[in-house]
């Protein structure tokens, strides 16, 4: 069936980014941090599937050690603006009034820049690391869900179940989240796994210009930028840690669509 | 006959299996006459009329005879389709809001219908257009006409459906629950402007409602549906006044009646609907009638003709 | 008769949404007059019907009625005091009072919750039994609104249009309310499973001592059971009295011709001549009395000066 397909195939794909991360040390034929002088640049063979770096390690060993960190990225840059952007679109979608206008023109404003760029300048300010890579996420990727979630709030805010649950007497704080949070939040949850894609991209990207995860903490970015000076003699380098992102990603994205489709959550 | 129905069946193919929404009904509608369908909910009266039309989706499989002036509709050409459709056989949808162009003006929709199916030029269509809006009861036309359907009230929309199915003077109508969403001041006048277009025109309309009292103030003969089927037809009159079919009979008596006997309790009809994904192997009826047999349960009781009257129930005699 | 609700003059107006345009041409605030000034008394253990055609305000009263929403001018009394003015402890007590059933049995039930936890959380929050005889309620709930034990576990879609409107009926009744608002409680139901849903109401009355106000546009329903009905027209009262005195006697025009339009159920009975002309635009309601457009008595002053209810009428012709 047409569900099924996608959505098999991700999560398929993320059992095995679930399974690298939760047992690495299962998982790599070498030690990814052991230097092997014998096999510098060595080119992908039997014995390195994925060839080797300057200091003779295994890549294919150090991408799968990486993935765990990148699944924390992924997992992380997510929930801080799921959880934000939650919060603040089931207000303003109950509240209306100054507060729904007010959010409006924020999140026109933060809609109109490139998200990457928003979330450089705010690295930029705090420094480069994982922590302030989240926080920066959080600061711009929130908008997304508030949007999201004011919407469907405000669909149900209309629904007669919501005017029962006043006219039973129900206190605003129970009908919003025993009543209505229940019923809008799919869609957001939906979204924050096809997010979960974006996270790991963006997590990589700013990994492999320095911004993010540090050197010694192997991240694919970081991997990937490791080899950029290598790219026209040992080209592998980066291949292993390139390939990991697209499935990744493919994976994350897959089950988003799949869990879509699914759920008859419409966009 | 202008319209004769034999033994139209439409199966809908879908995720879950097939759905038999309609199993084999008869109709026939003469110039000028008016054909009332009613029947529960989900029976399959507007899959019956959009079968008519064929205006059904994809996943429907449509087998059975369509004659429409002894031309069979299910075999014909898209081109003669279409003059069909429009031109000779009008159609008011159930759900006006679905079936009106939202972003186009009432009155291009009008227009439309008049450029495909009359000679008139420009001023000529926009004189008649007012006209059409006149007659189903909307005055202003003038600025009406620049109007876009979500400016309309639930009531004016279905009536502006009325007047595009009415621009092309069509032979037949086929009207799906025209009056619904309308004050009863302003039902009753569509319905006399539809009985006059039927007496002037010589018009025949297929009339759905869910309002028996329409029915019995505006047809002559009824069809009653259940379950994909017709279970009885007839005169209006003699349908209502002697039902011979145990679901007529059940409907009539859910109905609150006329003058005094206020407080009475009504009487439902018990049970639920029935399941068209799974056809049962007697009569349809049967789980929910009170005055059902043994062989109701095992054999499907067979159209029986009376006179001008056809009914399909073993229980006809102790009614 | 004890009065339990009343509502005094009730205004309520909608303002219109404003474009660029309407800004830009500074053009007033508009407004649709939802409710202009309506007063109704229900009195305990009555029925009180509301009728009146679609958008004349029907429910915006039902939603005032239980504060959903505020009027703008004019009070809805409970027991002697603006439930507007109501804090705390006292709007629990009005809460429990007065509840309401709504039109569409789909959408008046959280999607989430099965039946047995929406029944339950009702109990709970207001403490209307202890903890642990919640279980019990609920099942005496559902038996009380003839529905099985079984349904307690199951979740809303699960249930047929009818069966939802059960629920909704047991989830007010778990407040153990004094008056009961139900707005179009049947419109959206078969006519098959009406007459249940109707039965049940009128039982329940009897059984409980329940007021109920029944809003519909079905004159047939509200001739079967209320006992006294308020007739609507542009969001004013415009005639109310004793059913059978409404209905055998109607005063106002409007009332005439709303009852003469009802189709009777006997076929080929002479109706009286249709009211011409459109409904008026609640946003722009005709100076004077409402219905003086459409009216077939029509006089002077009709077009000035609006009439206002005085014995039950409102009507200059009545006087
Ligand atoms: N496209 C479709 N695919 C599958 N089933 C369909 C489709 N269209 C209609 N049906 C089914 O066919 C049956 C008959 O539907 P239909 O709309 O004709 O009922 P109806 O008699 O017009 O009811 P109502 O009085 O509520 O309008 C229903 O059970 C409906 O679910
Ligand atoms: N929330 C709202 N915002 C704007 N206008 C509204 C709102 N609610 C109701 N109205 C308008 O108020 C008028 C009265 O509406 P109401 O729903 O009370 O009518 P009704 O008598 O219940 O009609 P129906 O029989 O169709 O349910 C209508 O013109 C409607 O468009
Ligand atoms: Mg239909
Ligand atoms: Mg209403």
């Amino acid at each position: 069936m047409r569900v099924w397909l996608p959505l098999g195939a991700g999560l398929l794909i993320l059992a095995a980014l679930l399974v690298m991360a939760a047992v690495p040390d299962l998982l790599t034929p070498y030690d990814p941090l052991g230097f092997d002088y014998e096999a510098l640049l060595a080119e992908p063979s039997p014995a390195h599937l994925f060839g080797t770096d300057q200091f003779g390690r295994d890549i294919l060993s150090r991408t799968i050690a990486a993935s765990r960190i990148d699944l924390q990225i992924a997992v992380f840059a997510m929930v801080g603006p799921l959880l934000i952007g939650s919060v603040i679109g089931l207000l303003v979608g109950w509240f209306g009034g100054w507060a729904d206008a007010l959010f409006g023109r924020l999140a026109d404003i933060v809609v109109t820049f490139p998200f990457l760029v928003l979330v450089i300048a705010i690295v930029a300010v705090l420094g480069p690391g994982l922590i302030n890579m989240y926080i920066a996420v959080a600061c711009v990727g929130w908008v997304v869900y508030a949007k999201l979630m004011r919407g469907e709030v405000r669909v149900q805010r209309s629904a007669d179940y919501v005017a029962a649950g006043q006219v039973l007497g129900f206190s605003t704080g129970r009908v919003l989240l025993r009543h209505v949070l229940p019923n809008a939040v799919r869609p957001v949850l939906v979204y924050a796994v096809t997010d979960m894609a974006l996270a790991i991209l963006l997590g990589s990207s700013l990994g492999y210009l320095g911004l993010g995860a540090q050197p010694p903490e192997a991240e694919w970015g970081v991997l990937i930028a490791d080899g950029k000076n290598f790219f026209t003699t040992a080209p592998w380098i980066s291949l292993a840690p390139g390939v990991a992102i697209v499935l990744a990603g493919l994976g994350f994205s897959l089950t988003g669509d799949g869990l879509q489709a699914l759920l008859d959550v419409k966009r | 006959m202008s319209l004769v129905v034999r033994d139209l069946r439409v199966v809908f193919d879908t995720p879950k299996g097939p759905v038999w929404a309609v199993d084999g009904v008869d109709l026939e509608v003469a110039p000028g006459a008016v054909l009332g369908l009613v029947g529960e909910s989900g029976s399959g009266k507007s899959v019956t009329l959009r079968a008519i039309a064929r205006l059904l989706h994809a996943n429907a499989t449509v087998s059975g005879e369509v004659l429409w002036e002894d031309e069979d509709v299910l075999a014909m050409p898209p081109d003669r389709l279409r003059r069909l459709r429009g031109a000779e056989i009008g159609i008011v949808f159930q759900e006006p809001m679905a079936a009106l162009n939202p972003v186009l003006t009432i009155g291009l929709q009008i227009d439309e219908s008049l450029e495909a199916h009359t000679e008139l030029d420009t001023k000529g269509r926009r004189a008649r257009a007012l006209e059409l809006l006149d007659l189903v009861g909307i005055a202003a036309g003038g600025a009406r006409l620049g109007q876009y359907p979500h400016e309309f009230s639930g009531g004016m929309r279905q009536r502006a459906m009325i007047a595009i199915a009415l621009a092309s003077s069509p032979k037949l109508l086929l009207a799906d629950d025209p009056t619904t969403a309308l004050d009863v001041t302003i039902q009753d006048q569509i319905l006399r402007l539809l009985l006059r277009l039927k007496a002037e025109l010589g018009m025949g309309l297929v009339l759905v409602t869910h309002d028996l009292g329409v029915v019995a103030q505006t047809c002559e003969r009824v069809a009653v549906m259940y379950a994909g089927r017709v279970c009885e037809a007839g005169p209006v009159a003699s349908v209502f006044a002697s039902p011979r079919h145990a679901y007529t009979q059940a409907l009539l008596r859910a109905m609150p009646g006329e003058g005094a006997r206020a407080g009475a309790k009504l009487v439902p009809i018990p049970g639920q609907a029935p399941r068209l994904d799974r056809p049962a192997q007697g009569c349809a009826f049967q789980p929910r009638c009170t005055v059902s047999e043994s062989a109701c349960e095992t054999r499907r009781p067979s159209m029986e003709t009376d006179g001008d009257r056809r009914f399909a129930c073993y229980a006809e005699a102790r009614l | 008769m004890s009065i339990v609700l009343q509502a005094n003059a009730v205004e309520r107006r909608f303002p219109a949404p404003r474009g660029l345009a309407d800004l830009l041409l500074r053009r007033p605030i508009r407004a649709v007059h939802a409710l202009s000034g309506v007063s109704i008394a229900i009195e305990a253990g009555e029925t009180l019907g509301v009728v009146g055609e679609s958008g004349c305000g029907k429910s915006t009263l039902a939603r005032c009625l239980v504060r959903l929403i505020a009027p703008d001018a004019g009070a809805v009394m409970f027991e002697g005091q603006d439930i507007a003015t109501l804090r705390s402890s006292d709007r629990l007590r009005f809460n429990r009072a007065v509840q309401m059933v709504f039109q569409d049995p789909f959408a008046s039930l959280n999607p989430r919750m099965t039946v047995g936890a929406a029944l339950a959380e009702v109990l709970r929050v207001h403490n209307i039994v202890p903890d642990a005889d919640i279980p019990a309620r609920v099942l005496a709930l559902l038996d009380q609104v003839q529905l099985p034990a079984s349904a307690a576990g199951r979740y809303p879609h699960a249930f047929s249009g009818g069966q939802r409107q059960r629920i909704g009926i047991a989830r007010a009744l778990a407040m153990e309310p004094r008056v009961i608002i139900a707005d179009e409680p049947v419109s959206a139901l078969d006519v098959s499973v009406q007459a249940q849903i109707v039965n049940l109401f009128m039982e329940l009355q009897e059984r409980l001592g329940l007021a109920i106000v029944f809003i519909t546009h079905d004159l047939r329903l509200v001739r079967h059971m209320a006992h006294r009905v308020a007739v609507m027209y542009l969001g004013r009262v415009v005639e109310t009295g004793l059913t059978h005195d409404i209905f055998e006697a109607p005063r106002h025009p409007y009332t005439r011709a709303l009852i003469s339009a009802v189709p009777s159920l006997i076929p080929g009975q002479a109706r009286a001549d249709a009211v011409r002309g459109e409904l008026p635009s609640p946003m722009a309601p005709p100076p004077g009395c409402p219905f003086h457009p459409r009216c077939p008595i029509v006089m002077p002053r009709c077009a000035s000066d609006a009439p206002s209810l005085i014995n039950g009428v409102s009507c200059w012709a009545a006087g």
